[in-house]
């Protein structure tokens, strides 16, 4: 869950998030506000570490491998490079492998997350359009990947070097993934996700875990909101437990529909 | 044959593909009800903080401790040794007071202070442990009863047994490592049919037998 705060960060963990992400401004504020947007001041960052025993993630700009050096240094748990953040580098991502702390980054298919991986990424989530509240993207690119994995599955292994081609990903990580069916990290569905209903059907389309970024602390009642997204998360297939949840949450944020956003301020296409 | 995992957050996958692959069916656990027809439990790596308030919110605490006392094998990894210790360091509330230990959490520091050893574990034959420690615990204190089966060179404390519940500081699940499973899994059918003696010991897919 994003915080801004130690005290969001104690009401994500009170409501069973696994780790937080500690940042200046939601990214429905980042969107708001425009400008360029940076790594959070390490003080807030270091404010948030401190209040919490769950892991601290926290951002860094695409390519911009000394912002990781100085969130590393800070001791942060896991670093982001979030294309919610202004790019640093339009050729290049971080040389993740350079870095002892694991980094999670975005991707909107197979090939870009094998890309990523293959630069070191230990984790992997698919972009929703962060900010929005509006879960269409973050359905978009969970079920490509997915359907992209599936295809790779049912190849003949001879069949694997033009895919691999196609994908733009090597070889290697081509040939593991269509033997295993699956990435070889753990995927997360982030982006978009504003009630619990919008967490259940991300994992039911094959997520392992999601990031709520604003619709928690956008939302009416955030701590009600933070606890019944982390339920329908955990049981994701049994709408019964997801209707209880889901029960007198008060408003969601309001959000802005993913289509009404001009190109020029998408954020999910950052990243290639 | 079947073994829970509780499936509440962290690990979870992965202990599950370790059970299957030594020939044990994994029952993902959530609720109370899929305790049922379980012959022991493994509660996997994450952070101990969401399970304890995930286990509470679904009222698996007092089922889970019931399973435990009647002598299902109970085997627990990392945060799961923290969630089984009878005593946490800082005065944290225990979640299954199981154990009569005391774990320190997050005893090794941060993320950036994970690390992998290989361990000599006897239980499990002489081939090292490959351990896989991530923000992990430690045993600070072991009480009378509770066997120790592993420690660091520096003679800390990262495994140990008290009668049907074992824990364990590291993750073996992430290593390839299938004997703390098997041995798990062994107990599980001491446990689910203890009369009956016809298997002869060492055929069951999940023995330990030539791999240990």
């Amino acid at each position: 869950m994003d915080v801004v705060t130690p005290e969001h960060a104690r009401i994500a963990e009170d409501a069973g998030a696994c780790a937080v992400m500690a940042l200046e401004r939601v990214p429905s504020d980042i969107r708001a506000a425009g400008g360029v947007a940076r790594m959070s001041d390490p003080a807030m960052i270091e404010g948030i570490m401190a209040a919490v025993s769950i892991p601290v993630m926290a951002k860094a700009r695409i390519g911009h491998f000394v912002e990781a050096q100085v969130l590393e240094a800070l001791g942060v748990d896991y670093i982001d490079e979030s294309e919610v953040l202004t790019p640093a580098d339009e050729t290049n991502h971080i040389d993740k492998h350079a870095f002892k702390v694991p980094f999670v980054c975005g991707c909107r298919n197979l090939g870009e997350a094998l890309r990523r991986i293959n630069e070191g990424a230990a984790m992997i989530r698919t972009k929703g359009e962060a900010g929005t509240g509006d879960i269409v993207e973050a359905v978009r690119h969970i079920r490509t990947l997915m359907s992209d994995i599936r295809r790779l599955a049912s190849m003949r292994d001879d069949e694997l070097f033009v895919a691999a081609k196609e994908l733009e990903a090597p070889y290697d990580l081509v040939k593991q993934v269509a033997a295993e069916g699956k990435l070889p990290v753990v995927n997360f569905v982030a982006g978009g996700i504003a009630i619990p209903a919008d967490a259940a059907l991300a994992m039911q389309l094959g997520a392992e875990g999601v990031f709520v970024g604003s619709g928690i602390f956008k939302s009416e009642n955030p701590a009600k909101t933070a606890e019944a997204i982390v339920q329908a998360t955990l049981h994701f297939d049994n709408p019964k437990i997801i209707a209880e949840v889901s029960k007198g949450l008060g408003s969601p944020m309001r959000g802005i529909a993913a289509a009404s956003v001009p190109d020029a301020e998408r954020l999910a296409v950052r990243g290639w | 044959m079947k073994i829970g995992v509780l499936a509440l957050h962290g690990a979870v996958i992965e202990h599950m593909r370790t059970l299957r692959e030594i020939g044990v069916e994994p029952v993902a656990v959530r609720l109370p009800e899929d305790l049922a027809g379980i012959a022991g439990l493994i509660l996997p790596g994450g952070e101990s903080t969401t399970m304890r308030k995930l286990a509470t919110r679904w009222g698996l605490r007092g089922p889970i401790m019931d399973l435990a006392r009647s002598g299902a094998p109970i085997l627990g990894t990392c945060a799961g040794m923290i969630v089984v210790a009878k005593e946490i360091v800082g005065g944290e509330e225990p979640v299954f007071p199981l154990l009569d230990v005391t774990v320190e959490r997050n005893a090794f520091g941060r993320q950036l202070d994970s690390f992998e050893t290989d361990l000599a574990m006897p239980i499990l034959g002489d081939r090292p442990v490959h351990a896989i420690f991530i923000r992990a615990p430690i045993i600070e204190r072991v009480g009378p009863g509770v066997e120790v089966l592993a420690r660091l060179p520096d003679r800390r404390v990262v495994a140990v047994r008290q009668r049907n519940v074992i824990a364990l500081a590291f993750h073996p699940e992430l290593a390839g490592e299938t004997r703390i499973h098997r041995l798990v899994a062994t107990m599980a059918a001491e446990y689910a049919e203890p009369h009956e003696g016809t298997t002869a010991a060492g055929t069951e897919p999940w023995s330990l037998g030539e791999s240990a």
